[in-house]
């Protein structure tokens, strides 16, 4: 039997950091073996060697934020067989989505000298928002474990193994004591979407959400319960406004809670 | 006191040991080839973790227990024992929260299974409390009493050594007097202590926890150590900080599954899953394979599951129980009633971990209470 053709892995950037992608050069150990089951045609962090599409499978980093970023991720579409976008700014919008709940030309013409030359989009929005995507994958910045899960799930054939359940259940299962309860310490963990392995309740903080909304979450029971035990509408608007501030369940509750702040201050 | 020390302990019978001969008792134990767990400070909590010497111990500490809050709190005394039930629980010792079934092998079309090679390993569980001795009695019934017996559990279930200590204390979740499961220690233990202010009482329990017994110097209890201990396990029994009224709680739920209260508590409910963590009886895992990158090698591993993950319910294409509702009246009925049409028992043991672990204090002697209040009551027939 022919051996098959090795599969052609594209990783493309938009309005993003670039952790997401260095987590791919992260897998040190891995990283060998990754470039012996695929062939790395595109991946500027990594080469500017550049193998032409049409792709086998496209890591898509970065939130659409400009015109040309509309076009680039719709040809990049049409030259995936397989489109995952990774990270925060992909998936939902990135921590730059906090504009998308003002007026965008009055932060140009407060930020840039020459606000004319700066082409940008009203707002700054997922990759799903303009083309289907064929998975997720989430974190600011994402795991090497999911990602070498997604990969390897690729590789094979089957459907990555990523749970979409609150990060608690991995708090659990490692034992840590719920910062919560026993500090009383504001934590996402119960809304958010697992995959870090419950990295900031290890150090005694609580998670701020940088995997976005779990399945089924519910930020308007955490954040009632949180303002009936001393937290400020203020403080629960900055809690949910942050590198997923646009995932809709974050974005109803920043939402809910800045209505409430604004009641509070017109008192 | 020569005749004293000659003295050959027995199951059944009752002695006073020194507060300070404990560490004897955890030197044999280390001995014998055990590695003891028991309770020690860790992150603002009283946890469950190896020990070594005594002063690990939570000694002179207590805790501060109410929906959704945990607080460690100096005692007054230096009471060694004076605590209740922590987040974690014997559970995550006998059914590991993550677990290593075994490696795969590609070899040619077929595979070589490579199965853990480690052996289990021997605990000896020291301050199992009587809602805790319940609770492992649950699970020998989930994981050895049918015709399927899952051998991760047994190895580990029939190489410990339980030395269960009755609250003198009760937390303020407890209810395990509503549950008939304490706080009076159930037969099981190889040795059961009670903590009077200057010794402990020391029931033997079975031939080996008498063998270990044996070379510790104590003297017989007397009438009046036996009557203190009574009046301890009554005071605490008095102390719970929760009730749950059992009366028919099985028919009463079944009658109530359209009840309006499911729909109010699903609103405050976070589908998160801690309620179930934290149990000591909930014992539901998932198995996942895992492929590394060139498709040679594959592990399965299980993990602790929760019926409030979607995917726990995933069948046929989608997932059965969708709504908060549906899964927080899941859970609740499960433990409640058709855990003793499942196992034959209830599937709660009234240690209220459920109730302080839950990041929104929902409270469940709260829900069946209101439920009660008002049974009968059918959703959308109201207003």
């Amino acid at each position: 039997m022919a051996r098959r053709r090795k599969p052609k892995l594209a990783v493309w950037k938009f309005a993003s950091c670039d952790g997401c992608q260095l987590t791919l050069l992260d897998c040190e150990d891995e990283l060998l073996a990754l470039a012996g089951e695929v062939e790395i045609a595109y991946f500027l962090e990594a080469s500017r060697a550049v193998v032409r599409g049409p792709y086998d499978l496209s890591l898509v980093e970065g939130s659409i934020s400009t015109p040309e970023q509309v076009e680039q991720i719709r040809e990049i579409r049409r030259q995936s067989r397989f489109l995952v976008t990774i990270g925060a700014c992909a998936t939902a919008g990135g921590i730059q989505a906090l504009r998308n709940f003002a007026d965008v030309r009055g932060f140009l013409d407060l930020v840039y000298a020459r606000p004319e030359y700066v082409r940008t989009l009203e707002k700054s929005l997922p990759a799903s928002a303009y083309v289907p995507v064929d998975f997720e994958l989430r974190g600011c910045p994402i795991g090497k474990g999911p990602l070498l899960e997604l990969l390897s799930a690729f590789l094979n054939g089957r459907r990555p193994n990523i749970p979409n359940h609150s990060v608690c259940i991995e708090c659990k299962r490692r034992g840590i004591v719920c910062v919560m309860v026993a500090q009383g310490t504001p934590c996402l963990g119960p809304v958010t979407h697992a995959g870090c392995g419950a990295l900031c309740p290890a150090y005694r903080r609580g998670c701020y959400g940088c995997f976005g909304p779990m399945e089924t979450p519910n930020p308007t029971s955490l954040g009632n319960w949180l303002l009936t035990h001393g937290m400020s509408s203020p403080d629960l608007v900055r809690l949910f406004r942050t590198f997923n501030t646009y995932a809709p369940a974050f974005k109803e509750a920043g939402e809910r809670y800045a209505e409430a702040a604004d009641v509070d201050r017109a008192r | 006191m020569a005749s004293l020390e000659s003295a050959i302990p027995t199951p059944g019978q009752a002695w006073r040991m020194e507060k300070a001969r404990l560490q004897e008792l955890l030197d044999a134990l280390n001995r014998q080839g055990y590695t003891v767990i028991g309770p020690r400070i860790r992150e603002g909590a009283i946890v469950y973790d190896e020990l070594q010497r005594l002063t690990d111990l939570p000694i002179g500490w207590t805790d501060e227990q109410e929906k959704g809050y945990y607080r460690l709190k100096r005692r007054e005394d230096e009471a060694y024992f004076g605590f209740a039930v922590g987040p974690h629980s014997w559970k995550q010792f006998l059914h590991p929260p993550v677990f290593l079934l075994g490696r795969a092998r590609r070899n040619g079309q077929g595979f070589e299974w490579i199965p853990p090679t480690d052996p289990p390993p021997r605990y000896a569980f020291l301050g199992v409390r009587a809602c805790e001795l319940h609770a492992i009695a649950i699970l020998d019934r989930v994981f050895m009493g049918g015709p399927y017996v899952d051998p991760v559990y047994r190895a580990r279930r029939e190489a410990v050594f339980l030395i269960a200590v009755q609250c003198t204390v009760a937390g303020g979740t407890c209810f395990c007097a509503s549950m008939g499961t304490g706080p009076k220690a159930p037969p099981g233990a190889d040795l059961v202590l009670t903590e009077l202010p200057d010794a402990f009482v020391v029931e033997i329990g079975t031939e080996r926890g008498a063998a270990v017994m044996a070379g510790i110097p104590c003297a017989p209890a007397t009438e009046a150590d036996r009557a203190a201990v009574e009046a301890r396990l009554e005071e605490t029994a008095r102390a719970m900080g929760r009730r749950l009224d059992t009366t028919d709680l099985p028919a009463l739920l079944y009658r109530n599954l359209e009840h309006p209260r499911w729909e109010e508590v699903a609103q405050r409910c976070l589908t998160c899953g801690n309620c179930t963590m934290v149990c000591p009886t909930c014992f539901c895992f998932t198995v996942e394979d895992a492929s590394d990158l060139s498709g040679t090698q594959a592990e399965r591993v299980r993990r602790w599951d929760s019926c409030f993950t979607t995917a726990f319910t995933y069948t046929a294409g989608h997932p059965i129980r969708q709504s908060a509702k549906a899964r927080y009246r899941q859970w609740l009925t499960h433990k409640l009633a058709s855990w003793w049409d499942q196992f034959g028992t209830s599937g709660c043991v009234g240690c209220g971990r459920c109730i302080t672990w839950c990041p929104v204090g929902i409270d469940l002697t709260e829900e069946v209470h209101a439920i009660r209040q008002t049974d009968g009551t059918i959703a959308g027939e109201r207003r």
